[in-house]
């Protein structure tokens, strides 16, 4: 048998036995980021096809809102995993068109606004808020006077949104020392599955039968597309090079495998699938239990991607 | 124009580790880490082995993923040589360079940011060579100018077999070892 072994006197910490850079706080960054990106594209969808004056959908009010506190939530995650924190700033003084968190992180602070505005549309209907700024009432009064303009804001958070949950794919896919993140199809994976999560919480929150009913079938959808991009994603890395091959074998049937298996396409695609396509065919009555099974794969297929990403390698040319 | 390059030749490096502790001395890397270190790869089919010795560290690319993909532009290339660089105080610290690199070349500093070798650029700007380079016992290091056709490493290139590090990650590394 050939052998090749190869032996090192490095031992750099979060470098060696296994790159170990990213914790917990950058999947949970993606998953928010690809949330928040569903909640742009579903809620400027209401916008857009003129919904916005069916007041009552939790779709074009809440999800908005929430959009803004979970952003907020994944930039703060974002935060705490920079091992330089106070000169984190220095984010915001460059534009690098090469590095996808350099546009990254002007995206975020587009998405700000954008959201704002569109949570700003359906302000007048919500009878339970603490305070009543008379200012935002009539700001918003004004933009649902103007359909055209609704649409407009509609139609720019779509376009934000995709951008959005594009670059969580594509903040990791650019970085091609790490062959498992070394696909053109990880930014759809990400994109799919953060609209996936979004179109499951909406559906657990809605307060309508008729809007649970549309977020499950729309799920259903996103779902199905997520396990056929998922095929592409493993199939183009199994077929690219013996490199590309070993690194997708992480998922397929080495260590990331179980969680993979069970928690990725079990709990979070093919058990949730089942049950919502009998619940929107009346055969079973619509609970949380599916999109919370959607909304935890989501999270966890981050998780796995970030980890076994990082134990990919070009070669065994370090120790691996 | 200059760019820079190191050959090592590996038929006569003995893995003693001098260049490590000479960088480690030279650049105050603190205790625990590493901006070059010894590879000892071992290939064959037992009893016909073969073992090469490598002293590693950054290749300081043509191509250099961890500058393409800095957010701040704290990782550059200098004017002098090509040479890859980190500026402390514009990293954020994001990692996205570590992850890029396909020699896990570069760590974080207990301050922070990311470090990595400089080919002691400050040295080599005052006429001097590396420190690992010009401590070397074997002198089986040499460190110069790609692009003058009169120098010892483009004479050694082209005199002796040689080979990169991955060069199959398409990042046109820097350091060549002589076989």
């Amino acid at each position: 048998m050939t052998t090749h072994e190869i032996t090192t006197t490095r031992m750099n910490p979060m470098i060696d036995p296994g790159m170990h850079i990213w914790g917990w706080e950058i999947p949970v960054y993606l998953f928010l980021g690809g949330l928040v990106a569903g909640f742009m594209v579903i809620s400027g969808y209401f916008l857009f096809s003129g919904r916005f004056q069916e007041s009552r959908h939790v779709t074009c009010f809440r999800a908005p809102l929430t959009g803004l506190i979970l952003i907020s939530l994944g930039m703060f995650a974002l935060f705490l995993d920079l091992e330089h924190k106070l000169y984190a700033w220095r984010l915001y003084t460059t534009i690098k068109i090469a590095s996808p968190m350099s546009w990254g992180a002007w995206i975020l602070v587009l998405v700000y606004p954008a959201m704002a505005i569109m949570a700003l549309i359906h302000l007048p209907d919500q009878k339970h808020l603490p305070i009543r700024v008379e200012f935002l009432h009539k700001l918003s009064q004004s933009l649902r006077s103007h359909e055209g303009l609704a649409k407009t804001i509609g139609a720019i958070n779509m376009l934000g949104g995709a951008i959005l949950g594009m670059y969580t794919g594509v903040l990791l896919s650019s970085l091609g020392a790490r062959p498992l993140w070394s696909s053109s199809s990880l930014w759809l994976l990400f994109l799919v599955s953060g609209m996936s999560a979004t179109a499951a919480f909406i559906h657990m929150v809605a307060p309508t039968k008729a809007e649970r009913e549309l977020l499950a079938k729309a799920d259903n959808g996103f779902l199905s597309l997520e396990l056929f991009v998922l095929a592409l994603y493993l199939i183009g890395l199994a077929t690219t090079s013996d490199v590309h091959a070993d690194a997708v074998r992480l998922l397929i049937s080495g260590t990331y495998a179980p969680v993979f298996w069970i928690f990725v396409i079990g709990v979070g695609i093919v058990i949730p699938l089942g049950i919502q396509i009998l619940a929107v065919n009346h055969k079973v009555k619509h609970t949380s239990i599916p999109p919370l099974m959607v909304i935890a794969g989501g999270l966890i297929l981050r998780f796995v991607i970030v980890m076994a990403g990082q134990h990919s390698h070009w070669s065994n040319a370090h120790g691996l | 124009m200059s760019r820079y390059a190191m050959v090592i030749d590996t038929k006569k490096c003995v893995g003693c580790m001098d260049c490590v502790v000479a960088c480690k001395t030279e650049n105050n890397v603190p205790e625990g880490y590493n901006r070059d270190w010894i590879v000892q790869d071992v290939m064959g089919k037992f009893p016909d082995l073969h073992m090469e010795i490598r002293s590693e560290r950054c290749n300081h690319c043509d191509e250099p993923p961890c500058v393409h993909c800095c957010p701040t532009g704290a990782s550059h290339v200098h004017e002098r040589g090509g040479v890859v660089l980190v500026e402390h105080n514009k990293c954020i610290g994001c990692k996205a360079c570590l992850a890029s690199c396909p020699y896990d070349a570069r760590f974080i500093h207990p301050d922070g940011y990311a470090d990595k070798c400089t080919f002691c650029i400050h040295r080599v700007e005052v006429g001097l060579l590396p420190a690992c380079v010009s401590v070397c016992p074997t002198h089986c290091m040499y460190f110069g100018n790609l692009d003058d056709p009169a120098s010892d490493v483009n004479k050694l290139l082209n005199s002796r077999s040689h080979h990169a590090v991955l060069p199959e990650a398409g990042t046109k590394p820097h350091i060549f070892y002589l076989t």
